[in-house]
């Protein structure tokens, strides 16, 4: 396995930037995962690095060689297909052993390789199968073991547990992050389900519009979203439009006033995101809470262990509060008064005080 | 009694869907049956009922030097003009497919044009073609009459049989296996090979089916190409015609079906032709 680098990476088509100066660095055996909504570039970035979508400009590298003009055949990155792509007419065998006849590698260690990448992925007995006598899940392991059986320098999956169902789709994403992580792969994933993303990646990249908007650990998107678009794909914000008063003040276009993180934010017109779970609702005033307001209750949803509330702060403020669902614990309902309390630590702040098409996605 | 009148009415269009099958069935049966009972007849003048049944007219074919010429040399002529029609269609197919560009509905119906346009006029604009042709050459190019020219004409009744039918396969292939075949190292030949080919092998080998019986059975076109003392077999069994009439063309008829049929068989326990057609 050998580290992955992408270096101002662009892709155009006409005006539109598919993917506009992407760059990255992969360490050796890093799952990294490119996250973002459909057409934000997380596809055409790894077929860059795969080798099916000549750059505009800007420079792929595998350990030290620069592969930017290199076709795909030449460039050992093992791809799992969201389809999958087993060739219908090769036996299972023969669908892993393609890799290694294109390497000419020699008969006896062709059969001897096979055999262990079919292994690893517990498939070692259905080796004479044809893929459509697999299951989807097998076929997805198949795919796997093709992509690993001639020890690519990269190992790049595009979306490949979308096709599973729920269930089998939990269990691959452990089964894929064990191996990669026993293998000590180096590991570039494209999804657009968070989920998966956050529970395999080392790493994630945030992308939207053809550009990264953010690169960090699960962590850091949650706690310190980069912008407002991250801040409203990762997790769920409630967003509260206004403009910083003093770095430390925000005023919403209701007239409330939040207190604060000192932000590098310039004063002016701005937008304030809440994570849901960070807001406390009480009936009576809160003492641990920089920031208290009394709201009305305007909508409930029930989603079992929690409890949905929407409540406004003035005419023009909503914000989400998500509580537990205790047996003795406080359960307002619809017109209830309540006080909605967060800390200062708990709210971000954005430049420009944004549209509404954020916030339709609560 | 509802139930009796339906299960009734159900068997009643059980029944008129197997009569109209068969009745199809037998209108397309018919002439191929008759064609072959025919061929065992006795006599020579074909009479209803027959006086008695032999196997002479196979002798007589069989011994006669026009049918087996015209058989060997129509066989060549398919034979090849089907070799070139693939080297030529496969990749005009695969480029009509694959890639977008200005002129690409024309050529894709000038490459049609043939399977359109009446044999007659296709020969007749051949003939005057290769005429013009060897005067303007000065007779250097001796085109007129030549087994090359009979050949190029057969490549162009082959060709829109093989452009159709790989179009038609290559419609329902799935791209991204070339994908995965050069991502796991195959270059753009080998992907190829590998992959590309066994997957539309079904269009490719439909398409040198229908475009050999195309060539093989051409009769308006060939009249004006073929050159003297050489002729394809169905213009053997139509000078024969000319003169005669007894159950010796039947039996050529029977000959021609039963290798053709062969063919389809053979291949098609190999390739699932019928995925196509």
């Amino acid at each position: 396995m050998a580290r992955l680098e992408l270096n101002q990476l662009s892709k155009r088509y006409g005006d539109f930037f598919a993917a506009r100066d992407v760059t990255l660095d992969v360490a050796d055996g890093e799952f990294l995962v490119l996250l973002g909504p459909s057409g934000c570039g997380k596809t055409t970035t790894l077929r860059m690095i795969a080798g099916f979508v000549e750059p505009t400009s800007g420079a792929v590298r595998i350990g030290d060689n620069d592969v930017t003009q290199l076709p795909a055949w030449k460039r050992n990155t093992g791809l799992v297909f969201q389809s999958y792509a087993l060739f219908p007419h090769l036996t299972v065998a023969q669908n892993v052993a393609f890799g290694l006849e294109m390497r000419k590698a020699p008969k006896p260690e062709i059969t001897q390789r096979v055999g262990e990448a079919l292994e690893l992925v517990r498939l070692g007995h259905l080796g004479d199968r044809l893929p459509r006598q697999l299951s989807g899940g097998q076929q997805q392991r198949v795919a796997l073991a093709r992509a690993l059986a001639f020890q690519p320098d990269v190992l790049l999956l595009d979306e490949p547990l979308s096709n599973l169902d729920a269930k089998l789709r939990q269990e691959v994403r452990v089964e894929i992050r064990k191996l990669q992580q026993s293998l000590n792969l180096t590991t570039v994933m494209v999804t657009h389900d968070q989920e998966e993303a956050l529970t395999m990646a080392d790493r994630l990249v945030v992308m939207s519009e053809g550009a990264v908007r953010q690169v960090g650990s699960q962590r850091d998107l949650y706690e310190r979203p980069a912008d407002r678009f991250v801040a409203g794909f990762v997790g769920r914000s409630s967003f509260l439009s206004g403009s910083l008063e003093t770095p430390e003040r925000f005023r919403s276009a209701g007239g409330i006033a939040v207190a604060c993180r000192p932000s590098t934010v310039a004063t002016g017109p701005a937008t304030l995101a809440l994570r849901p779970e960070r807001v406390t609702v009480t009936p009576e005033v809160a003492s641990d809470v920089e920031n208290g307001f009394i709201g009305e209750v305007e909508f409930v949803s029930y989603l079992g262990g929690l409890i949905d509330l929407h409540v406004r702060l003035s005419p023009s403020d909503v914000v989400i509060a998500q509580i537990p669902n205790r047996e003795d614990g406080f359960m307002p309902r619809t017109g209830d008064k309540v006080h909605v309390g967060w800390t200062v630590a708990s709210a971000s702040v954005f430049p420009g005080s944004g549209d509404d098409a954020d916030s339709a996605d609560l | 009694m509802r139930g009796a009148l339906a299960i009734d009415s159900r068997t009643l269009g059980r029944w008129a869907l197997l009569t109209a099958a068969t009745l199809t069935m037998l209108y397309i049966l018919a002439p191929l049956i008759s064609v072959t009972w025919l061929s065992f007849y006795e006599q020579e003048i074909p009479s209803f009922p027959p006086e008695g049944y032999s196997l002479r007219w196979y002798k007589l074919i069989t011994g006669n030097a026009r049918f087996v010429d015209g058989l060997l040399l129509s066989v060549q002529l398919g034979v090849s003009a089907t070799a070139i029609g693939l080297l030529v269609g496969v990749p005009a197919a695969l480029c009509l497919s694959r890639f977008r560009f200005p002129g690409r509905e024309a050529l894709n119906n000038l490459l049609l044009l043939p399977l359109m346009v009446p044999g007659v006029v296709l020969g007749t604009a051949l003939y005057v073609f290769h005429v013009e042709a060897e005067i303007a050459t000065g007779g250097r190019f001796a085109i007129l009459g030549s087994t090359l020219g009979l050949l190029s004409g057969h490549v162009l009744v082959v060709i829109p049989w093989v452009v159709r039918l790989v179009l038609a396969s290559l419609a329902g292939f799935d791209r991204t296996l070339e994908e995965a075949a050069q991502n796991l190292g195959a270059d753009r030949w080998t992907t190829f090979r590998r992959i590309t080919l066994p997957g539309i092998l079904p269009g490719v080998v439909a398409g040198a089916m229908f475009g050999f019986v195309a060539s093989f059975g051409n009769l308006e076109m060939s009249l004006f190409l073929v050159g003297p003392g050489r002729t394809t077999l169905p213009i053997a069994i139509l000078q024969y015609l000319e003169w005669k009439i007894d159950p010796s063309i039947a039996a050529v008829s029977v000959v021609q079906i039963v290798l053709i049929g062969t063919a389809m068989l053979v291949t098609d326990r190999f390739v699932k032709i019928s995925r196509v057609v």
